[in-house]
């Protein structure tokens, strides 16, 4: 992989707890109790690109306001999985799905579905930040104006600004919100982008590698705001840094050659994990 | 250590190699630098007040001027772009959009033959398809003449330009809820414009020039003329009329007319670059 593993047997947990809270009170994520309904269930989901077989019958339940981390080595098929959840992999030609991606109880992938209403409540940042060329304020206000939600130009504002606030950007941008978004250094675009996504009021902020561009200091504060964020959003984050995994998520999902191999709370996951294959990839034997 | 010895060729070789590119240039550059002075210093001493406000003289009286080929020349030309920005623009949108399918291939090698199809060809299809229904020739025929040889420019621009735009941004737009089109119209195109513009604005400057699709579709008018449906005079018949004529005055005038059409191309081409950087430089690019 990218050479980030420590070859020790047990390295994540020993400084990367700092940014949590103790995270009592976490069920079991394969067989949750069903007081509180699923954000996302999956079951038997496969995805072809063409004849190729991405991903193989996954079936994964995650509950809400809970941080998952998708690990596994490169072409595992985990940023595949991540596009499944908001379909964003519709527009790759050739691309199909089997099986079923439930969102508060809908398959998102039943005939009759609006996409677009899917990705409203299914936000998504990307690996590469990718701010339109418009200005800082244009950029966040996107989502808002062509889904219509807000009334009048206050209430944009007002949102605007509530967004980039959550985003940790507020006091970075606020005396220059109709410069270029272009303008931005990384981290802050990468921000810009999660406000973006934030501004719509997502359920869900699915992560592809958002840091994996960015230096220590901006990946420590996206980080810090995906701790914040858990409060309102369902968050799933796919990370090539096992670290980042242990450090943002309350439970890990690896994956390897397109089939999910184990799905664990991340403290227990890191320590004890059940399959021979994860506690390899993650003492970094392979991958 | 370095063997100086066999330096000393490659270095040889590498001065030669820039001369022969100099040259080259500076070859390519001869002909348009001989253009700009001949029309420069031909043309510029007719070039009067008289000559952009006073219509042409009857044959034999000396004076006059071609105020009426100039406002024919912006009119024809606005006509094209009227016609040709808004189609233009759509089919390279939907080539890029559909790059993939059958028939966007079918258009795109349809809009290269359009393209180096003989301007008098098109001249002549304008007679055929405008001026003949309508039975005489016609300001709005010489504008679709015009329109139809701008249209393929403007659409291969396009869609070369859409095509440099990254997937990221279209993405991006679809992840926030947009719908297929509102991303292009809303994201990707804006990305694009500054190119677009270019674009466009050079198709303007090249079919500002052209003469043969004019010939019998605008044909020429010695009145000042604004009416759609009438003959009207444009800079370049008017310099085609004039230069071809035995009247030593209205040779002069003819360079006057061909300075004004360079002068005409180089500011729109300049005009171009000018608003390009602007809406870049907007961007912080």
């Amino acid at each position: 992989m990218d050479g980030k593993v420590p070859q020790t047997i047990n390295p994540p947990l020993v400084k990367v707890r700092a940014l949590r809270a103790p995270d009592a009170g976490l069920r079991d994520p394969v067989l949750p109790v069903q007081a509180e309904p699923l954000k996302i269930d999956v079951e038997h989901l496969s995805f072809f690109y063409g004849e190729k077989r991405a991903l193989e019958d996954i079936s994964i339940k995650i509950q809400p306001h809970v941080v998952t981390a998708f690990i596994g080595p490169s072409g595992c098929g985990k940023s595949t999985f991540l596009r499944t959840l908001n379909r964003m992999n519709d527009i790759i030609p050739g691309a199909r799905v089997e099986g079923r991606v439930c969102i508060d109880g809908q398959d998102i992938y039943r005939a009759g579905v609006d996409v677009v209403a899917v990705r409203r409540k299914v936000g998504m940042v990307f690996q590469k930040s990718n701010p339109f060329p418009k200005s800082i304020f244009e950029n966040v206000a996107y989502g808002l104006r062509i889904n219509r939600l807000t009334s009048n130009r206050s209430e944009l504002a007002g949102r605007v600004e509530e967004s980039l606030q959550q985003a940790a950007l507020w006091e970075e941008v606020k005396d220059r919100l109709h410069e270029s978004a272009l303008a931005l250094s990384g981290g802050q675009q990468q921000r810009l982008c999660i406000a973006r996504a934030l501004a719509v009021k997502p359920d869900i902020l699915l992560m592809d590698e958002p840091a994996s561009a960015l230096d220590p200091i901006a990946t420590q504060r996206i980080e810090e705001l995906i701790y914040q964020l858990k409060v309102k959003f369902t968050i799933v984050i796919v990370t090539h840094n096992m670290q980042q995994a242990a450090r943002v998520s309350d439970f890990t999902a690896f994956f390897w050659l397109g089939r999910l191999i184990e799905y664990e709370r991340t403290d227990k996951m890191f320590t004890a994990p059940s399959e021979k294959l994860t506690e390899d990839y993650l003492t970094g034997r392979f991958g | 250590m370095i063997r100086a010895r066999t330096a000393m060729p490659r270095k040889v070789l590498s001065a030669l190699f820039v001369a022969a590119c100099a040259l080259c240039v500076a070859l390519a550059l001869v002909p348009l630098a001989f253009v700009l002075f001949f029309v420069v210093s031909q043309g510029i001493q007719s070039l009067t007040v008289e000559f952009f406000t006073h219509n042409p003289r009857p044959v034999g009286e000396p004076g006059g001027g071609m105020a009426n080929a100039i406002v024919g020349t912006l009119i024809l030309t606005a006509l094209a772009a009227a016609m040709a920005i808004p189609i233009g623009i759509l089919s390279g949108v939907y080539l890029s959009e559909y790059r993939g399918s059958r028939f966007a291939s079918a258009v795109r090698f349809a809009a290269d033959t359009l393209n180096g199809v003989p301007s008098i060809v098109i001249g002549v299809f304008a007679y055929a398809v405008v001026v003949l229904p309508l039975r005489h020739f016609s300001t709005l025929a010489g504008g679709f003449a015009l329109g139809v040889m701008m249209i393929p420019i403007i659409t291969r621009t396009t869609e070369e330009l859409l095509l440099l735009v990254p997937n990221a941004l279209r993405e991006g737009a679809l992840a926030l809820g947009a719908t297929r089109a509102r991303a292009v119209f809303s994201v990707i195109v804006p990305a694009a414009l500054p190119g677009i513009i270019t674009g466009v604005v050079l198709a303007l400057a090249r079919i500002a020039g052209e003469t043969a699709p004019l010939l019998f579709t605008s044909f020429n008018n010695r009145f000042f003329s604004t009416s759609l449906l009438q003959p009207i005079s444009s800079i370049t018949v008017q310099v085609f009329t004039y230069a071809i004529s035995p009247y030593e005055d209205w040779h002069r005038q003819a360079w006057a007319g061909a300075l004004v059409l360079v002068t005409i191309v180089l500011v729109c081409s300049m005009a171009a670059r000018f608003a390009a950087a602007r809406v870049a430089s907007l961007r912080g690019r």
